[in-house]
């Protein structure tokens, strides 16, 4: 292959890499907010977290990756329905704002705790595929990055096959469009929150120990949160699909502007999409218009 | 007699949903004008098309001669076309003189310098602009809440405060949607005795989207019957209540 | 319990209706005045960045607060008043020219970021100033030829008229100056026409749109008032800090305001102030919490921020009118006692509305 083409080539190697995994918190953000209508600012946090768990588990405890990939990714799971349960559920009925406030505040508050608990330094830790990467098509592919894609190919399809077809699925479908009606029709309204925020939470987590190898274990982590924000809106708030979509675009957007385009530009490039995005088709995508009757 | 209000033909669709297909109407100058029929006959879109919320596919709409079909949103208010919500669109956060005092916005509130330090000439402007929403505020009895947060006023109150912002503006031709709906028949008989001091005593046209047939009767000149976008019946009160399609489609027996 | 024995109506509505009011702002402006004459040179400089603080969160509570425009980026206007006041001073313009012009010019690119403010709304909003603030930050450490990148740019001293106002009393009394002047403008603007149009947009736009508010002047105008007032609040800060870098106007600058305006209590100018005073003090705060914790605890740095969210959080749900509504209460309590209801200001429980379709 011409030496362009395979630059390009391993530019879209990474970029969908990347883009797998902004694509992964944002469906994380997507689901919380599809259901709640509150956007979550906490959600880089729960990530950061978890890789700083895992970190610890790993490193200092020496327990084996694939133990505390499920181990993690549960507690992340009762981390964040503990949050919704015990404090986000509190402001239900105020507006949207007090919402974007509130997780705003836990982020704060879990940043805190991560910089006391686990000290500020970056760490790192080591996964069965640290270091051993695969050939295709004459591009260097490192291994973590077809594990990552894969995953959230994975992640992806078990949550539309969940919605689709779990009694679960459907009542929290419900729930995300009309709570009062839902809550008349048996659906428990504030447990089935809770559990979306607890799928979000191990999505997260997901997110978190798969990302944290790549670049390092850091609070600064949770400024992925912006970035899967700006994969939302270019996907299309409140589609799942269109998160995946957005995250995989933002991905390679980034990866191409960094050689391509101005020295400096890849740092935000997402951000310049997302106002671009948002002054010319605020529907993104996928997404669905909404109005007000009056 | 020219009309006040004329539309022509108008049409208004959503896509491939067709909320008003070829309505003609018109309101005189001086009456109440009531417009009944079942939900989703394009009523309410009927009043948004007037005021621009919406804009009309096909067809003209005349205010005093004057074609307002293209006109801005904001410039309705200021040709003295004003309007309630079927769902209450006041501002909540303001006590119940200030939501008057913004139904005044149409007649200025002086150059921002002047505002912004609070000439005399500003005050003066204030205090006129005050006397109106106090006069309207005693015309409607809301003297006890003059000061009160709408937000926690009783549903009632809140319909009646709406009204009142809506007065404020001096209007020529006033639209009331729905302004009996959650009221009880107390409040409805004041109603009934309001609009008919509205139109006696300051002149106002009144066309009112109603489903209070009982308030219909007693306060309107001339009834409009609408179903499905169109317009199936007109005249008074009487006629159109006793007309076979408006039976049919609306009223039963 | 208050009397007011007014004469007049226009009394009714003045800006201090009650005596007591009067002489007491009146006490608190006398005291500010004086506070050079007992104060140290150090607190002097504090009560200075508080003052520019002040008028930092009264930009961002009248487009936030009044209007209704979430805004999560305003650092970036008080990076542009900044840098365009110290390039301006640099270029050799005097400082009470430069002040305002760059406090202008911060309000011109409020206007331009006010645009797209039409078209989106709410979370999206507060996304797109998220992302201006971050890009604002970029463009700064890139554009080396004015802003001198990431090295820095050193700010002139101020002077008026030959005078030097560097000296910690004499800015002292400048920020002072610029804080009761910003506080008397957008007083009277707020409870005049405009401030109700403001209030009119944040409410109900449909309303608005029924009553012959231009919706679409107002919010970009609000966007404008609140970048420029930022903008001065930016220029001012430039003098205390002395020496320009772009991580002086990160995002949690703007996230610091977004606290001074909600904790503070939204709607409100004396909500500005007060959250700005106590997000000020925050810091202070957490130093001397650290000294009563055990030395391991007290090393680690995030203590600051943990503290500032749990403020956040505790405001947002306990106390959603914020520091201005304990005002209010606190002031209706003394106002109708001892026929004070103790559920005057009682929350009702509601179910979430949707706002997909507002």
């Amino acid at each position: 292959m011409s030496s362009h083409l395979e630059l390009f080539a391993q530019l879209t190697a990474n970029g969908v890499a990347v883009g797998s995994i902004y694509a992964l918190v944002a469906l994380g953000i997507v689901l919380i907010h599809k259901a709640t209508e509150v956007l979550n600012f906490a959600h880089g946090d729960l990530l950061v977290v978890a890789a700083f768990s895992a970190w610890a588990l790993i490193d200092k405890a020496g327990l084996s990756f694939w133990l505390v990939l499920p181990l993690v990714a549960l507690a992340m799971g009762v981390l964040a329905y503990g949050i919704d349960a015990l404090v986000v559920r509190r402001i239900v009925g105020q507006p949207q704002f007090a919402g974007v406030m509130l997780t705003i505040a836990i982020a704060f508050m879990m940043r805190g705790l991560v910089s006391m608990g686990f000290g500020t330094e970056s760490q790192s830790y080591a996964t069965p595929w640290t270091g051993s990467s695969t050939e295709i098509l004459g591009i260097t592919v490192a291994d973590l990055s077809l594990v990552i894609m894969g995953s959230v190919l994975l992640i992806a399809a078990l949550l539309w096959l969940f919605f689709r077809y779990t009694r679960l699925g459907i009542a929290m479908q419900a729930a995300s469009q009309n709570q009062l009606a839902a809550h008349l029709n048996g659906v428990r309204v504030k447990r089935v929150n809770s559990l979306v925020w607890a799928l979000a939470g191990v999505t997260a987590a997901v997110a978190g120990i798969f990302l944290a190898p790549i670049t390092l274990v850091d609070t600064s982590l949770w400024l992925i949160t912006l970035k899967a924000l700006a994969a939302i809106v270019l996907g299309g708030f409140g589609s799942l699909p269109g998160a995946v979509i957005g995250g995989i675009l933002i991905g390679l957007i980034e990866q191409y502007a960094g050689v391509y385009l101005m020295h400096g530009v890849k740092d935000i490039a997402a951000y310049l999409v997302l106002i671009l995005v948002l002054i010319l088709r605020p529907t993104g995508i996928m997404g669905e218009a909404h109005g007000r009757r009056v | 007699m020219t009309a006040l209000l004329e539309l022509d033909e108008v049409e208004l669709a959503f896509g491939g949903l067709v909320a008003i297909g070829g309505l003609s109407l018109r309101v005189d100058k001086g009456e109440v004008l009531a417009v009944i029929g079942p939900n989703g006959a394009g009523k309410t879109s009927m009043l948004n098309l007037v005021t621009r919320v919406f804009n009309a596919r096909r067809g003209r709409i005349r205010f005093k001669g004057q074609d307002i079909a293209q006109l801005p949103r904001a410039r309705i208010a200021h040709l003295g076309i004003a309007r309630t919500f079927q769902n209450i669109e006041l501002f909540d956060a303001a006590t119940v003189l200030d939501n008057l005092l913004l139904g005044r916005h149409r007649f200025g509130s002086g150059g921002w310098w002047q505002q912004v330090l609070r000439t005399p000439a500003l005050t003066r402007l204030e205090e006129r602009h005050r006397a109106k929403a106090e006069e309207v505020i005693e015309f409607l009895d809301l003297s006890p809440w003059r000061n009160a947060r709408v937000a926690g006023l009783p549903y009632g109150v809140r319909k009646v405060v709406e009204l009142g912002r809506a007065l404020c503006a001096e209007p020529e031709l006033l639209f009331l949607d729905e302004p009996a709906s959650g009221l009880n028949p107390e409040e409805t008989r004041d109603l009934a005795f309001w609009i008919e001091d509205i139109r006696t005593d300051l002149g106002i046209t009144v066309v009112m989207i109603e489903h209070d047939m009982s308030l219909v009767s007693a306060v309107a000149d001339r009834v409009v019957c609408m179903a499905q976008g169109k317009m199936l019946a007109e005249g008074t009160p009487a006629e159109v209540q006793g007309h076979p399609d408006v039976i049919a489609a609306y009223l039963g027996t | 319990m208050r009397f007011d024995y007014h004469t007049q109506y226009r009394q009714g509505f003045a800006l201090l209706p009650h005596t007591s009011d009067r002489v007491l702002y009146g006490l608190l402006i006398a005291l500010l005045l004086a506070v050079p004459f007992f104060a140290s040179t150090y607190l002097l400089g504090e009560l200075g960045y508080v003052l520019i603080l002040c008028i930092a969160a009264m930009g961002l509570m009248v487009l936030t607060g009044f209007t209704g425009q979430v805004s999560l980026g305003h650092a970036s206007f008080v990076a542009i008043g900044a840098y365009a006041h110290a390039w301006l001073m640099t270029q050799g313009l005097p400082f009470a020219l430069s002040l305002p012009l760059a406090a202008l010019i911060s309000a011109g690119a409020g206007l331009v970021v006010g645009i797209p403010a039409i078209r989106v709304s709410g979370l999206y909003l507060a996304m797109v100033t998220l992302a201006f603030s971050i890009v604002v930050e970029q463009v700064i450490g890139l554009w080396r030829g004015v802003t001198g990148g990431f090295m820095g740019m050193l700010v002139p001293n101020p002077d008026l008229l030959g005078l030097s106002l560097s000296s910690p009393r004499a800015f002292y009394y400048v920020c002072l100056f610029f804080t009761l002047a910003v506080l008397l403008v957008l007083l009277n603007l707020m409870r005049s026409g405009i401030g109700r149009s403001f209030v009119g947009v944040r409410d109900s736009e449909a309303a608005a749109y029924a009553l012959g508010i231009p919706v679409k002047r107002v919010k970009v105008g609000a966007f404008g008032l609140s970048a420029g007032v930022t903008g001065l609040a930016g220029a001012l800060m430039a003098h205390h800090i002395g020496y320009l870098t772009p991580d002086a106007f990160t995002l949690l600058l703007s996230l610091d305001l977004v606290l001074m305006v909600v904790i503070g209590g939204m709607g409100s100018l004396r909500g500005a102030i007060l959250g700005a005073i106590l997000i000020s003090l925050l810091p202070r705060a957490v130093a001397a919490l650290k000294a009563l914790l055990p030395d391991a605890m007290a090393r680690q740095s995030g203590m600051e921020i943990f503290v500032a969210g749990a403020v956040l959080a505790f405001f947002v749900l306990f106390e959603p009118m914020g520091l201005n509504g304990r005002w209010l209460k606190l002031r209706a309590l003394w106002e109708s006692f001892p026929l004070y209801r103790r559920d005057t200001f009682r929350r009702q429980k509601s179910y979430m509305r949707s706002e997909r379709n507002r």
